[in-house]
């Protein structure tokens, strides 16, 4: 089944592509963005600047470490570095650049995990990016953002920009599917989006999770179940009062996530449920795993990521409550 | 015409206030400050250096990017006697609510460039200085002051390489080499010699100093300055004494990371008053 045909969701070119245009397009329009990529703009698309504007793209090359410092510098002088490569690259090779030189320095530096999640696929665990949201978690003047379709990347690179800070946004290589029109999202950093109403359970997902969320939503609303749907995609400063309304209204969340359980988007959600309003939930990730290489689709089945799963996670939930 | 004297008594008295503040706080690096000492002086007080500590964040100053971040009780001395804040600030290093932090957080005091404390990562912070430069069309310089153990991280050799590939002839490096880290000599602990040839490879420019000779030290300040139109970084090796100025610190490698207790202080303050 594809991504959103369940919802009736109209496809869409991989995130990657869309993350490109999007900085593209804030490049064209605010001369203050600089771009660092460490030698995998061809993949990231982050290349999409270097051809256009040469002279604000810098490829740092294969050293991470570097690749933030100089980032970190460039932010010094005013100017809006959008730091780019693989989220797994980046935070793993350059965490403690990251932590002195944006993080504790509360500076104005973007950066993009690219890669995120599985759905890279046949390249492998070495790879992908499911540890990205408790790395970043881990750095408290951040924002974390995780767009989940063409609409919301494009507000969310333009979001970065405009806001004052430290920001980690992640991009993926998967297509995800439109949710909001192209003209009309209503992206804000830390305000989550309500895509679909509904009264007995609320699905609450990120990224490519908001698209199987709905796709579920669907699913569950043939057996009577009438699900929520909240694109979560801003992990971090979480929106309180969304989360907490749908537990009140709802009484039944699940979380659903293309990220390692542990310390991830649901487990940050479930702090906020468990402080203000208490409700049965439950949790699609990955367990404590590893993944390997093949195909998206089939690791998505494999490892327990599709609108199935947060079907069967939805039931239980509901049943929980009774 | 350049005071020397006046420089000279300048770094005494910095010297002084690195004892007093790491004292006071009962804890810091007054030995790794004290070998950087005269490099720092040559730099704010000898007149290379462009800054208006009225305007510490003057779009075209120099940038003094100090990568060995535990010589932060240097550092905090120096921007303080040039003017860029009292010096009774000084007096609140590692205290609690004071901005006066163990190691330098950027922009907490007015001439903090950089949050360093993690080794090996102000090379790096300086390219991007050097890049905000000619994006920003202004023609200023970066000083970089980097210790010599710090030399053992791969971030500064991915920066080094870097720095020559984007031609970045306005970043100037200055070595501290005490010859000594935390736990050792270099030498036995992670030998780095053949460090000029290392430097050279990398493709800077390579000159060595006498890191306590403050007419040493602003020869080649100048000289790597005139060099910039190479399109070489420069880097230049100041040979110094962890400890320099209190001859039982000299003698014992091991006061890195540790203060003195009170009667080693009046020991050294009368050592640092009697060389006047």
């Amino acid at each position: 089944m594809q991504l959103g045909e369940k919802a009736g969701l109209k496809p869409s070119v991989p995130l990657r592509d869309v993350f490109g245009d999007a900085l593209l397009a804030l490049a064209r329009e605010n001369p203050q963005v600089v771009v660092l990529d460490g030698d995998l703009g061809n993949s990231t698309k982050a290349e999409k600047v270097r051809f256009e504007f040469p002279e604000r793209f810098f490829n740092i090359g294969i050293a991470e470490s570097n690749l933030v410092g100089v980032g970190a510098g460039l932010a010094a002088c005013d100017l809006i570095p959008f730091i780019v490569s693989f989220s797994s690259f980046l935070l793993c090779n350059a965490y403690d650049q990251i932590r002195l030189s944006i993080a504790i320095s509360n500076i104005n530096a973007k950066v993009v995990g690219s890669h995120g999640g599985i759905t890279l696929g046949k390249d492998g665990p070495t790879q992908m990016g499911i540890e990205d949201f408790a790395l970043v978690g881990g750095f408290p003047t951040f924002a974390i953002l995780v767009p989940s379709d063409p609409a919301s990347m494009h507000k969310a690179v333009r979001a970065a920009a405009e806001h004052e800070g430290p920001v980690f946004l992640r991009s993926s290589r998967i297509a995800m599917p439109h949710i909001y029109p192209m003209d009309d999202c209503p992206f804000a950093i830390g305000k989550a989006s309500v895509v679909r109403d509904g009264g007995d359970v609320a699905i609450v997902g990120s990224g490519m999770m908001v698209a199987a969320g709905l796709d579920a939503a669907a699913m569950l609303a043939a057996d009577g179940i009438d699900a929520r749907v909240i694109d979560l995609h801003t992990i971090r400063p979480m929106d309180v009062e969304t989360l907490v309304t749908a537990a009140r209204d709802t009484g039944a969340l699940v979380c659903a996530e293309e990220h390692l359980l542990h310390g991830g988007m649901g487990s940050n959600v479930a702090r906020v449920i468990a402080e203000y309003h208490a409700v049965p939930m439950r949790f699609v990730g990955l367990a404590d795993t590893y993944v390997e290489s093949a195909d998206p689709a089939d690791l998505l089945v494999k490892y327990h990521l599709t609108a199935d799963d947060i079907v069967t996670a939805a039931r239980a939930a509901v049943d929980a409550k009774r | 015409m350049t005071d020397f004297d006046a420089m000279r008594e300048k770094a005494r008295q910095i010297r002084l206030d690195i004892l007093e503040m790491t004292t006071k706080a009962g804890s810091g690096h007054p030995s790794s400050s004290w070998s950087a000492t005269d490099i720092a002086v040559a730099l704010f007080f000898g007149g290379a250096l462009r800054y208006r500590p009225d305007d510490p964040w003057w779009a075209e100053r120099d940038r003094f990017i100090m990568s060995k971040g535990h010589a932060a009780p240097l550092l905090y001395a120096v921007l303080a006697h040039a003017g860029y804040f009292d010096r009774d600030e000084l007096w609140t290093l590692r205290e609690i609510d004071s901005p006066v932090q163990g190691h330098p957080i950027q922009g907490l005091m007015p001439g903090v460039e950089a949050t360093t404390g993690s080794l090996g990562q102000g090379l790096s912070l300086g390219i991007g200085h050097i890049f905000g430069a000619r994006l920003n069309n202004l023609d200023y310089r970066v000083w970089v002051l980097l210790g010599d153990g710090e030399c053992e991280a791969g971030q500064i050799w991915e920066a080094a390489m870097a720095a020559s590939h984007f031609n970045c002839h306005k970043l100037h490096a200055i070595l501290d080499y005490n010859k000594y880290q935390e736990t050792g000599p270099i030498s036995r602990e992670m030998a780095l010699e053949p460090l000029v040839e290392k430097w050279r490879s990398f493709g800077w420019h390579v000159e060595e100093a006498n890191g306590h000779d403050l007419e040493d030290l602003l020869a080649k300040i100048e000289l790597v300055q005139m060099l910039e139109p190479t399109g070489q970084p420069s880097i230049i090796i100041a040979h110094t004494i962890k400890g320099k100025g209190v001859s039982f610190v000299e003698a014992d490698f091991t006061f890195h990371g540790r203060a003195l207790k009170p009667d080693q202080a009046d020991k050294a303050r009368e050592e640092l008053n009697a060389a006047r």
